[in-house]
């Protein structure tokens, strides 16, 4: 399993001293669906946006290693990561229906990127375009090459989206939350899409969402990010056997699981709000609406290594056999 | 796109006949013409003579039809004052208003487009707040007041221009400029105000996700957006334009449509203001529909609504 992405002690701070991502460190490898899970505002977005550097020119962004395909992406100019943007790793969004440009048809918006990167010629371009709308699921792909957005449902939007993420056959594909805007069940076509696409294309998924249930349907790894931090980050198999962190344990009692969850019961719930930590914070992000909170939460927090690639940001003693490793 | 344009231009053609109509009926309102026509002196009988003689004791609706038939052939009547044909006299002053016309919006958008995608990319800079100082200067200064200063620097103490008459193509520089700098600010301001959206929308970041280059993300997939607000006060001041100047054809002494309009205005000849007020709403029309077709050019959406 070769890594295509690999991020290791990202950091994240804007001018106004919020630091939005604090040392997230996640590899994706070929082939594999890697789930960032948080609530809203905990720095899944600017982690990705990160990667892609497409973050506000002010944002200041650090890190010890980023690594695309074994290539060192760190002090890349914009010029030259502007060659990798789109080509080897593309990026879809969670607005189907603003991500596309409505003056431009669809083919006109997907060939672009392809000639952009390719230096093909117009009919290889619509040919390749043609083929991708084809392979995402869509009807009569000669007809949508020629419609403008605002003719796509939402659903179709998105399919579009992702086909032209794929025009270039990048090796890393960014997914921030592609189903949260969509209705249910286009959500699942969207998800099974998806999932066929990484395992056949072999590309390296790296899937942002809030939604638990996405995590157990597609991911192979998790990575649980609370306040810019990746608090705990295991297999999908034993994130959901063995959830460690507090947070991921609130987490996974909010999601009603029939037969279960007793009618009637209540659901569980995290008390409070996700804080915006600000550059220097030190302790566990966490231990404001910990139940579990201890006195040495406001202390360096270790990171845990439980075997098997799962670890955890936590205080708490763990009774499977760990390898301390200081934070 | 077949079926946006024919309900435009029906549309415009029944905005046309309103404005014909209220041109129409205006001027009768205006006082009985037969007696501003006779002139102060006439006796009654020479009023009812005049009256007969043109036509002005028929019904309106057939009076109007007449004037309707013949503006239509580009007939507007016999000036009252000049002792010319109204359809010679406009087309005689026409190309004057139409060159100034020409060189103040080009110039302007020349200005506007550049200076405000500029200060649009580089929003909250210097380079921005320059930008925007300009516009703001340029929408407090008046017309006839720049265009004494041009030509007093340009003119008179530099000698570089000539400051009046529309002899060679240098007398339309300083009017030309003058003119240019009334439509500056709106199209600026409008200018910046669509790139700062466009360029904050998700089909930008789209765009830049795809490694576009910055030219690209900026000329075409943010202007095309930004442009449409631009289109449409571009073609209302194309209008105005094109109503001539008042201020500035009387300032440099040119010729054209405006200056026209005021003379016959100040000397009550009704056939002129008539066929001006005509012309001038048909050419606001037509513009407007030009506008809208543009539009739906560059936005697919316009068509379908």
């Amino acid at each position: 399993m070769t890594a295509v992405l690999e991020i290791e002690n990202l950091s994240v701070t804007f001018p106004n001293g919020t630091a939005a991502v604090r040392g997230v460190s996640l590899t994706v490898a070929k082939g594999e669906m890697h789930c960032l899970v948080g609530e809203s505002g905990c720095g899944k977005s600017v982690t990705a946006l990160a990667v892609m550097n497409l973050l506000a020119r002010n944002a200041d962004r650090r890190a010890n290693r980023l690594r695309l395909a074994g290539r060192d992406i760190t002090g890349l100019s914009e010029r030259e990561i502007g060659k990798l943007r789109g080509a080897s790793m593309a990026m879809i969004f969670q607005e189907p229906m603003t991500s596309l440009n409505p003056a431009y048809t669809i083919g006109s918006q997907m060939t672009e990127v392809y000639r952009r990167h390719k230096a093909a010629g117009r009919r290889e371009a619509v040919d390749r375009a043609a083929t991708l709308l084809d392979r995402v699921g869509i009807t009569a792909p000669g007809l949508r090459l020629g419609q403008f957005p605002h003719q796509l449902s939402g659903g179709l939007r998105q399919r579009v989206m992702i086909a032209m993420a794929l025009m270039c056959g990048p090796d890393l594909l960014i997914a921030d939350e592609p189903t949260t805007a969509l209705d249910v069940t286009v959500q699942a076509q969207i998800l099974r899409l998806l999932a066929s696409l990484q395992k056949d294309l072999g590309l390296a998924t790296l899937l942002i969402t809030h939604d638990l249930g996405i995590v157990a349907r597609v991911a192979q790894k998790v990575s649980v990010m609370y306040a810019g931090e990746v608090v705990e980050q295991a297999s999908v198999a034993e994130l959901f056997a063995r959830p460690r962190h507090p947070y991921t344990r609130g987490l996974l009692e909010c999601v009603p699981v029939p037969g279960k969850v007793a009618r009637g019961s209540a659901l569980g719930s995290i008390p409070g709000m996700v804080p915006t930590i600000s550059a220097g914070f030190q302790g566990c992000g966490f231990a404001g609406r910990c139940a579990q909170r201890r006195p040495d939460c406001g202390g360096a927090i270790p990171d845990q290594l439980l075997g098997a690639g799962h670890r955890v940001r936590c205080v708490l003693p763990q009774d499977a056999p760990s390898g301390n490793i200081a934070a | 796109m077949l079926a946006y344009v024919i309900r435009r231009l029906v549309l415009a053609v029944s905005v046309a006949i309103t404005v014909m109509a209220l041109a129409f009926i205006l001027t009768r309102l205006s006082g009985d013409l037969a007696l501003s026509i006779a002139g102060p002196s006439a006796s009654a009988q020479d009023v009812e003579l005049v009256r007969k003689a043109y036509g002005l004791d028929q019904p309106l609706l057939v009076q109007f039809f007449k004037w309707l038939r013949n503006a239509a052939v580009g007939d507007f009547g016999e000036s009252y004052f000049f002792k010319d044909k109204v359809a010679s006299l406009i087309r005689g002053r026409m190309p004057v208003t139409l060159t100034l016309a020409m060189v103040g919006l080009g110039l302007a958008l020349t200005i506007a487009l550049p200076l405000g995608i500029l200060a649009a990319v580089r929003e909250g800079t210097w380079v921005d707040r320059c930008v925007t100082g300009i516009a703001i200067v340029g929408q407090a200064i008046p017309s006839f007041w720049f265009g004494l200063i041009l030509m007093i620097v340009l003119g008179l103490m530099l000698g570089w221009l000539p400051i009046s008459g529309t002899g060679t193509w240098q007398h339309y520089v300083m009017p030309g400029t003058v003119l240019a700098f009334t439509a500056v600010p709106a199209l600026l301001r409008l200018t910046r105000s669509g790139m700062i959206e466009a360029m904050s929308s998700d089909y930008i970041r789209t765009a830049r996700a795809k490694g576009l280059s910055r030219t690209a993300i900026i000329l075409k997939h943010a202007l095309r957006n930004a442009a449409i607000p631009v289109v449409s006060i571009a073609a209302v001041q194309l209008g105005f334009m094109l109503g001539g100047s008042i201020v500035i054809e009387t300032v440099f002494a040119l010729h054209g449509i405006g200056f026209l309009a005021w003379e016959s205005i100040g000397k009550n000849d009704f056939p002129v203001v008539q066929a001006i007020v005509l012309i001038l709403s048909l050419t606001y029309i037509v513009l407007t529909l030009l506008a809208d077709l543009l539009n739906a050019v560059l936005d697919p959406r316009l068509r379908a609504t």
